[in-house]
């Protein structure tokens, strides 16, 4: 009985998820170096890093909204925005011979541009209680709209030619844009833990008004739940500009639904309060290698965002499987009341 | 406190009659601002464009009212139409309207009851279902077609089917096309279903509050069914319908409408987390952001900053609607 009491224990611990997850990506590392003999190759390695940075850092914008209970469906326009107007000073200070000076400049106006626009969707949606969806969407809509009607959807190039070694340059073997996204879930690991503001961010999903009878100001903090959104979302904008040396309206828009699928697999939960970075990155560096693993096998990217899709779904499903024996084993152990393992919960507006 | 009761009684209380208010104005503003505003014909394509969406919009909105979400309804409207043509050109050798609308209807519904059935029997939250479903269907579909879009479609399915048609004095010709009616026929079924049966009572007693519905015995399984049911049907229909508009099936054809319907229909008022929202303010979001983008293409406006202004439009109208429930005017109401 204790080993299963522990056994049990772990399932519901802490850890739990980053042992499923860390188990799943092994099964599917070695299911792959099974059927692809080219899989376990340095090249394999070198995709998934150099793919990983774009999708993981819009997902990192999009987890601290998730966290605090509501969505930000603006992350890939704003990195497209922020990627648009760094273009902007790079053109203007010279195109192709710019110096460092506008790259950084071009950077900061990125990163305030990112700032700026998610706290005019904190602000409307603290102030005034609109849906988080609701808000994201029509700053989604109206971003592409503004930059489609800047850029008559075409491609702004002709940057300096160090940009391009941002984007594919190496410093000790690890892909410079790898190192950003190592850095970023750092620091995001860093604010959702040991910060206040992270606490306060978990707490507003959990239940948003106990925190503010705690004494927390829940409209700043949900304010700055999008500005720090904003800011990775500039961040991610920058490392697509240097990776593809161009900026055009539109790119990266289908990782917006990815982005949320990543939050999900890694075990955040989908009303808000629960969820921690190392899960999330566990689960991107799965799903990139489902997609490099395919992309060998000679399928196309299309294959592997369906079998995304598929992966998710039995993920879910098999959670809710070890949640079943976990509530039938809990039954047969102690006589509590009857319920649901997870009983429905109404989602809250913040 | 008088004269707050007067503005009271000004301001509209709901968001169906703000909206209404919106359209009115827009409309007056934009029959002085242009000449071709307000004649038949302009009018009419502005009915056939915004078809489709409104047929999605009032599926959109049963799932809403039933306390779920649902982000995949548009792509597997594209598989709907891939399937369709497949089953009529090569089983059955061209079909007919009837046949491909309950075809289309079929499909629809089975791809909701897949949504249904992983939300209720294996209690996963309907966004988590339904963007895995969204990028299910997408990535399969455009992997199986391999991208590659069919234009050899039965006649009946392409033919211009002109239900009313009116020539103008300066001889344009006004015409209701079939969308229109079948686009009427699905709204006035899903009014029937959402506020006069008590299937829709029930639904909207799930969405308000799932717990106390099950405990009054609604059958949750059963609404969890109707509802992504009744969306799949719509987004069946609506995708044959789209495919007769354009005379072609494109698999991505519908990717990203399912955001815009969605931001049509909650402008409309309709809650996200369920048991508030009506048909009528479903069907007004929508023709507010087709009028504007009417509109906008009538004052000669460059088409690349008509998303702009649809965006900014919704802005705005959230924050009013919004400022309104949150009781800058003494409304008694809670916020939604």
């Amino acid at each position: 009985m204790t080993q299963l009491t522990s056994w049990r224990q772990r399932l519901r611990g802490p850890q739990a998820e980053l042992i499923g997850l860390t188990t799943l990506l092994a099964v599917v590392l070695v299911l792959f170096a099974i059927t692809t003999p080219r899989f376990l190759t340095f090249s394999t390695f070198q995709s998934v890093a150099f793919q990983l940075p774009e999708l993981g850092l819009l997902t990192l914008a999009m987890l601290i909204p998730i966290l605090s209970g509501g969505l930000n469906l603006a992350v890939t326009f704003t990195a497209n925005i922020c990627a648009l107007s760094m273009a902007w000073v790079l053109q203007s200070m010279g195109g192709p011979d710019a110096g460092f000076l506008a790259f950084a400049l071009g950077a900061g106006l990125a990163l305030a541009v990112g700032a700026l626009i998610g706290t005019v969707m904190g602000l409307i949606i603290a102030h005034l209680g609109a849906h988080p969806i609701l808000v994201s969407l029509s700053m989604m809509i109206f971003l592409r709209g503004v930059g489609e009607f800047i850029t008559r959807g075409g491609d702004i190039s002709g940057f300096p030619a160090f940009v391009t070694t941002l984007g594919h340059g190496t410093i000790a073997g690890i892909p410079v844009p790898l190192l950003a996204f190592g850095l970023a879930a750092v620091v995001w690991h860093v604010l959702l833990t040991r910060a206040r503001l992270g606490f306060s961010i978990h707490m507003l999903g959990s239940n948003i008004e106990a925190t503010r009878y705690s004494g927390i100001n829940t409209k700043r903090a949900l304010t700055l739940v999008y500005t720090l959104s904003g800011v990775m979302a500039a961040v991610a904008g920058i490392i697509m500009l240097s990776r593809f040396n161009s900026v055009r309206i539109g790119h990266g828009e289908a990782y917006l639904l990815i982005t949320v699928l990543a939050c999900f697999l890694g075990g955040v939960d989908p009303f808000g309060g629960f969820g921690r970075t190392a899960s999330v990155v566990l689960a991107l560096v799965t799903l990139q290698v489902i997609s490099s693993g395919l992309n060998l096998m000679g399928a196309n990217q299309h294959l592997a965002t369906g079998l995304w899709g598929v992966f998710l779904i039995a993920v879910m499903v098999g959670r809710w499987s070890l949640g079943q024996l976990d509530f039938m084993l809990g039954r047969q152990t102690r006589a509590g009341p009857v319920a649901s393992p997870k009983p429905s919960r109404k989602e809250e507006t913040p | 406190m008088a004269e707050a009761g007067v503005v009271r009684r000004l301001v509209p209380q709901s968001t169906e009659s703000w909206l209404i208010l919106v359209i009115g104005l827009l409309c007056i503003f934009l029959t002085f601002a242009t000449d071709s505003f307000l004649t038949l014909p302009n009018l009419f394509s502005l009915l056939n464009n915004s078809s489709i969406n409104l047929i999605f919009a009032v599926g959109l909105l049963a799932v809403l009212v039933a306390g779920g979400i649902d982000i995949s309804f548009a792509v597997a409207a594209s598989v709907v139409q891939y399937l369709t043509a497949i089953v009529v050109m090569d089983w059955l050798g061209g079909g007919n309207w009837a046949l491909g609308l309950a075809i289309a209807a079929g499909f629809g519904f089975c791809l909701g009851a897949i949504n249904a059935t992983l939300i209720h029997y294996f209690r996963i939250i309907s966004i988590v279902v339904t963007i895995a479903t969204f990028n299910a269907f997408f990535g399969l579909l455009m992997f199986f077609t391999r991208g590659v879009s069919i234009f050899d479609l039965p006649d009946w399915w392409v033919d211009r089917v002109i239900v009313f048609e009116h020539q103008t004095a300066r001889g344009d010709f006004a015409e209701i096309t079939l969308p229109v009616v079948v686009m009427a026929v699905m709204v006035f079924l899903s009014w029937l279903l959402i506020h006069r049966l008590n299937l829709g009572r029930q639904l909207y007693a799930m969405g308000d509050n799932p717990d106390g519905a099950r405990r009054i015995g609604i059958n949750i399984a059963g609404m969890h069914f109707l509802a992504y049911g009744w969306l799949g049907i719509c987004a069946g229909i609506g995708g044959l319908m789209q495919a007769h508009y354009v005379q072609e099936v494109v698999p991505n054809a519908m990717y990203g409408r399912e955001l815009e319907v969605l931001a049509a229909v909650v402008l409309g008022g309709a809650r996200l987390g369920g048991g508030k929202g009506t048909i009528l303010g479903a069907v007004l979001g929508v023709i507010l952001i087709s009028l504007t983008n009417n509109g906008l293409n009538l004052l000669g406006v460059s088409p690349y900053a008509f998303q702009m202004v649809v965006g900014l439009v919704i802005l705005a109208a959230i924050t009013t609607t919004n400022l309104q429930t949150s009781g800058l005017l003494g409304s008694r109401r809670k916020p939604a």
